[in-house]
Parts: C-alpha cells; structure tokens; sequence
C-alpha cells in the first residue's frame, strides 16, 4: 500500500510520538549503559529512569514515585497484579472481575479456576454498564482481590471505579484497576480512585510497545512474579528496558500536555458515529453513548460481516478493526459484544474505529466518503439484505 | 492481519458471479448469520452441465473470494467433474488461504454438495462446525476434540494429536488439549459413576428420565448458558418432550433456536436418552 494509511485502530496500538522517538534513540546509541553498573557510563542511565518514573507517577497521580514499577506490557501488569496479590494471600481463594475484560485478565482468571478458586465474573447490561449491586453482593471474607477494567478496549465504556474502590476500601478488598484502555485518553488521579493496583501499557499513548508500567500503592501487599536481581526493588527483576521505560516517560509527559487534546479527538469520533448511526438503516451503536473514553466508537452492520467490512476499508487505506468472529481466529464474535448481548447478526458485523490526536477532520470526511461504498457493495453481495429489503423494511438515505 | 495471497485479494475486492439466478434450478445454502458464515449458491444445469453459478456470501474476505474462485471452476463443468472438486482444489485454485480460514473453503464445498443434493431432489445431513479455534495450525475447535475424545475414548494428548491433528504442528495449544482431555476424563467417570447413564439401552423410568433431565439442566447446560449472561427454565417433562424457557440474554439471542437444538437437545440427548425432543414454551 503506497498511500497514506488513515488510523483508526489507536486501541490496538499508537503511532509513537516523534518526540518519544527522539527520547529513546541515544539509549540505543552512545548511551547503552546498565543502570545498575557502578562507573558512571552506566549509572547515569539511572536517573533517566528515575524521570521517567517521575513522568509515569505524575500522568496517574501518584503520590510517590516508588509506587511505579516498569513493566513489559499491560498483560504483565495485570498478571503480576492479580497472581502477585493471590500469591501473598494464600488463603483467600476467590476472585471478582467482570465478563468484558481484557484476555489478559480473563483467562489468567480462568486458570486460577482450573487451580481450584473460584471466580466471580460480573455481567453487563446492553450499554456495557457493570452490574454493581452483583458486584457488591458478591464480595465475602474470601475475596482477595477483584481486577476491573477502568475502560473497556471494545466499546470505550467506562466503568465507575470510584465508586468500587470506595464499597472495596471500606471492606479491605484489594482492588487491581486495568487502566490500558483509560491512560493517555481520559484525567486519571490515583489519589481519588481507591484502588491499590493499577495497570496502563505504553503503547497505547504514543510509546513503544514492549513497555509497561504497574502503580503499586505504598504498603500494599504483593508479591513478585518473577524473582532476579534488585531492578525495580526487587518487584520486577530484570535487566531494565531502559530506552523504552525513557520513551513511556516522554509519552505520559505528553499525553498530560496534550489531554486537552482529547476534547477535539472526541468531536471528531462525535462527526464520524453521528453521521455513520444517520447515513445506514442497518446500523447500530455498541455501548453507552456517555461515559466512554472519547476516541472510541464502536457499530454494528447488519447484514454484512465485519472482517470483510475491514479488508474493503483496508483497500482504501482505512485501518479499523471488527469483533467478528473471522478476524479473531476464533469462531465467535467478541466476548464483550455476547456479553452486552448485542444480536449475534450485529456483532459479526461491528466495526471499532478509534482515534488519537494525530487523526484530522480530512481524515474523517475521507473515512465517511469512503464507508458508504464500501457497506453498499458487502450489501449486495449478502443473502440476507436483499430478503430485508424484499420484506418492505424501508432504507433511509 | 491475515496473510492473503493476491489472488485472494483480486477476489474478494472484485467477486466474480455475484447475485442470484432467478430461474436456478439448483441451490445449495449453508451456514448461518448466527454462525458469522454463511453462503447461498444459485445453479443452473442443463444436460448434466452446470451452465451458469451465482452466489451470495455473509463472510470474510476469504469467503467472499472462496465463493467466487468456486463458482468459476464449475462453470462449464459437467455435475460429475464439479462432484470431483474438493474443498483442497479452491484453495489451491486462490494460491493457498490462511490456516484458520480453511473453512471457507470447506463451506464452498459443502454449498456445492447441498446445490448438487438439491438438484437430484436429495437432503443431505449437516456437520456443525461450533466452538472455540483451539490448535491455530491445523483450524480445529474444542468441540470436535470433545466429540472425537467421547467417540473414540481417547486417554491422552497424543491420541487427540493422532485423531484430529491438533498440537501436531507447533505444539503451542498442548497445553490446552491437556485440559480438555481432563475435563473430558472427569466427566466419563462422573458418567461411569451413575450406571443408569452409562447403561442408555436400558430404558428409563419416567421418574428417573425427570431427575436426569434436571440434573443434566443443572449441572451441564445451565453453567454453559451463564456464561453468556443467558439461563435456562424446566417447565415441565412429559414423556420425552421436554419443555424449556430461556431466559436472561438468551431469550433475546437471534440464536436462541440454535442453542436450544445443538446445546440443549444435544446435552439432553448426550445424558439422558438419545431420542429426546426439547421444546421451547
């Protein structure tokens, strides 16, 4: 593909910021120290980290810098999260998360079923919204820790961690937040989210991948996952990554500068779903239209399959993604679409367009000039559409 | 991204031989919206040739191209040369297709079967293809490793490796076929414990028929629909017709008829007796 691609898939990964770029190349130059080395050349390396940290700590809130512990990505956070608390409390033996987490989350959660604990997964409603008062009821003396996503990678619903954290605080329940989906995108302040654990990965606001970062509120107890040398105070051994921790400093750096920013990604995600839910009869919106991060839009298409709805796209240059069964490798459609209940016919057709600040308005125009023809020509080539239309349903224009 | 070859792409950018034909005197239509697969092909044959083939396809990328790659290998083809055509032929014929995507070209193959079946005035019998993608290499699903496990009591991975190819390649899912055949494992002794289920050809007393139908709505079906945020409602046992509500997401899921025959009926079946009917109130 030689033209230029329009990005609308910035929930799967980011472009990295040229500034964040810039950041990191001397550490894969001149300055490939170990930061644990005792001469300077090395040790110098340190302090960058421990801006970085500083940078981290301050995009979250965090009261102090310690409470950042770099990671390789936000599956190692969760996982370090949720097996670091169970394995400090041995005792307790049940877990509380929610049907629409990241695989990151649910199938670590449904090992530790086949381990013998038990599980409670949390439902939604048909806007993605959590079922609270289950959430409330169900947890008991037992419960060592309950993970939620802060929002939701599919839909962008957020959940109110809040109000979870204040019900978990009182009853002196852990609380892991997977904030992947939230950093970068949405104000988040550890110091008014009574949470303990809280996960956020660069990639997904303008650093590379391979970097992560796991908020560990002072004095709560964890254990580590992998057990080396003193890197991280011995909670995440491991020689460090240290351009890609300088490039996630940069990143959360910017992503504070430019979170004003996002009120112009949200006019135009705004432009591109209002005009999508008007322009197609056979079109409908997944999730809470209010309380979600402002880049994302996910709809459903009935009547045409979303994996091929993303090659068409593809052709023009357009870069989307589909909870459709055929572009997840599975046979069945998204979890957290069967889990809000959207219709198995919507689902397999639903499209996430998400954006980023770098995204324009000439990006968007092009994108709704384009979708048109593309859902026309997946219509004709349906079964199902001609049936409707021979039904008498009325196509709006 | 799936890795496509270009014919692949020519063919699901710029299908040929789509739509109907009005006047088709065979139709073959497999797969479903529900199933996220579906395809519907129109033929027309004339003295044992196929003069012209239409289709129209729910699906990927790949079964857009799939379906047109096979519409024009029939043409032009006598009945017996496109019975002779198998679902390795379209593949070869777009260059190959994706492992996890072979079943497009599976679901072209059986469109046509059912179109040739329809022509003759025959019904063919249908093989579901449910579940979840287990072993990526060779596309195949938890619930035919459970089926071929119950069918040919296999007791280890490397028979399931041997039976369905699973974990033969890349090894990376053994860790999964492992958990299968365990879960498999504990459910044959729990069936074994009871020797009124491993005993089916004895017939049931209407008593113990209701209990077995209870026990299996609670402790198979039930937590299978849960799942799903779905549940399920025994009204009433008469006979073998057993009556159900299905309540909770499932009672609004466009596939709630197709959780009632292939889930409920088939665990009913599975458990209880072969021959018993479900029916939704």
């Amino acid at each position: 593909m030689n033209k230029k691609t329009v990005y609308l898939d910035n929930n799967a990964t980011t472009m990295v910021a040229p500034e964040v770029v810039e950041a990191m190349l001397p550490f894969y130059t001149e300055r490939y120290g170990n930061p644990s080395s005792m001469h300077d050349f090395g040790g110098r390396v340190e302090k960058d980290i421990e801006w970085a940290r500083h940078e981290v700590a301050q995009l979250l809130g965090a009261e102090h810098d310690y409470e950042i512990v770099f990671t390789s990505c936000g599956t190692e956070g969760d996982n370090f999260a949720i097996s670091g608390v169970l394995s400090y409390f041995p005792n307790k033996r049940h877990i509380i998360t929610t049907r629409v987490e990241h695989p990151a989350v649910l199938n670590l959660c449904k090992q530790y079923e086949r381990e013998g604990y038990r599980v409670t997964y949390i439902p939604v409603d048909r806007q993605g919204n959590l079922d609270l008062d289950m959430l409330f009821d169900s947890v008991s003396e037992d419960t060592a820790i309950v993970s939620v996503m802060h929002a939701n990678n599919e839909t962008g619903v957020i959940h109110p961690v809040e109000k979870i954290g204040a019900f978990l605080r009182e009853r002196g329940v852990l609380f892991h937040i997977d904030g992947v989906q939230a950093a970068g995108k949405i104000p988040i302040n550890v110091a008014n989210i009574p949470c303990d654990l809280y996960t956020i990965s660069g990639h997904k606001f303008h650093a590379p991948k391979g970097v992560g970062a796991l908020y560990i509120r002072r004095g709560t107890r964890i254990r580590p996952i992998l057990y080396g040398g003193h890197q991280e105070r011995g909670r995440r051994p491991g020689t460090e990554n240290v351009a890609g921790i300088v490039g996630m400093g940069k990143a959360a750096e910017l992503a504070r500068k430019f979170l004003p920013e996002e009120e112009r990604v949200k006019k135009l995600r705004d432009k591109l779903e209002n005009e999508i839910l008007a322009r197609f009869p056979n079109v409908s919106l997944n999730g809470a239209k209010e309380q979600r991060v402002p880049n994302t839009t996910n709809v459903g298409f009935e009547y045409i399959e979303g994996e091929a709805i993303l090659l068409y796209l593809n052709e023009m240059g357009i870069a989307a993604s589909s909870g459709s069964a055929c572009s997840s490798g599975s046979l069945e459609p998204s979890h957290v679409l069967r889990a809000m209940g959207v219709p198995f016919t919507s689902a397999h057709g639903s499209i996430r367009f998400s954006l980023s600040r770098y995204n324009t308005e000439e990006e968007i125009d092009y994108t709704l000039k384009v979708l048109p023809e593309v859902v026309d020509r997946l219509l004709e080539i349906s079964p199902y559409w001609d049936n409707e239309r021979k039904c008498g349903r009325e196509i709006k224009v | 991204m799936w890795d496509y070859t270009d014919k692949v792409k020519i063919l699901y950018t710029k299908p040929k031989n789509v739509g109907v034909i009005e006047d088709a005197n065979a139709v073959g239509e497999v797969g479903s919206i529900v199933c996220g697969d579906a395809l519907t092909l129109y033929l027309k044959i004339e003295d044992g040739i196929i003069k012209d083939a239409k289709f129209q396809t729910f699906g990927c990328g790949s079964a857009i191209a799939s379906s047109s790659a096979l519409t024009e290998m029939i043409i032009g083809k006598t009945v017996e040369e496109a019975e002779k055509i198998t679902n390795r032929d379209i593949v070869e014929y777009l260059g190959g297709l994706p492992e996890q995507k072979m079943h497009c070209s599976v679901m072209g193959r059986e469109a046509l079967d059912k179109a040739l079946a329809n022509w003759r005035g025959e019904e063919i019998e249908e093989e579901a293809h449910e579940g979840e993608i287990v072993c990526q290499c060779f596309g195949v699903t938890d619930a035919l490793i459970r089926k071929v496990i119950r069918e040919n009591n296999l007791k280890s991975v490397e028979d399931i490796t041997n039976y369905t190819k699973a974990g033969g390649a890349c090894g990376s899912c053994i860790h999964k076929l492992e958990d299968i055949l365990q879960e498999e494992l504990k459910l044959q002794q729990s069936c074994a414990d009871n020797p009124e289920t491993g005993e089916k050809k004895k017939p049931l007393t209407n008593i113990r028929r209701m209990q077995l139908v209870n026990e299996t709505i609670v402790d198979v079906i039930r937590p299978i629909l849960q799942k799903d945020g779905g549940d399920i409602e025994l009204l009433d046992v008469d006979g073998k017709k057993v009556y159900v509500a299905l309540r909770g997401t499932c009672s609004q899921c466009v596939a709630s008829m197709v959780t009632l025959k292939n889930l409920v009926e088939a665990k009913l079946r599975e458990f209880v007796e072969d021959d018993i009917e479900v029916i939704e109130k």
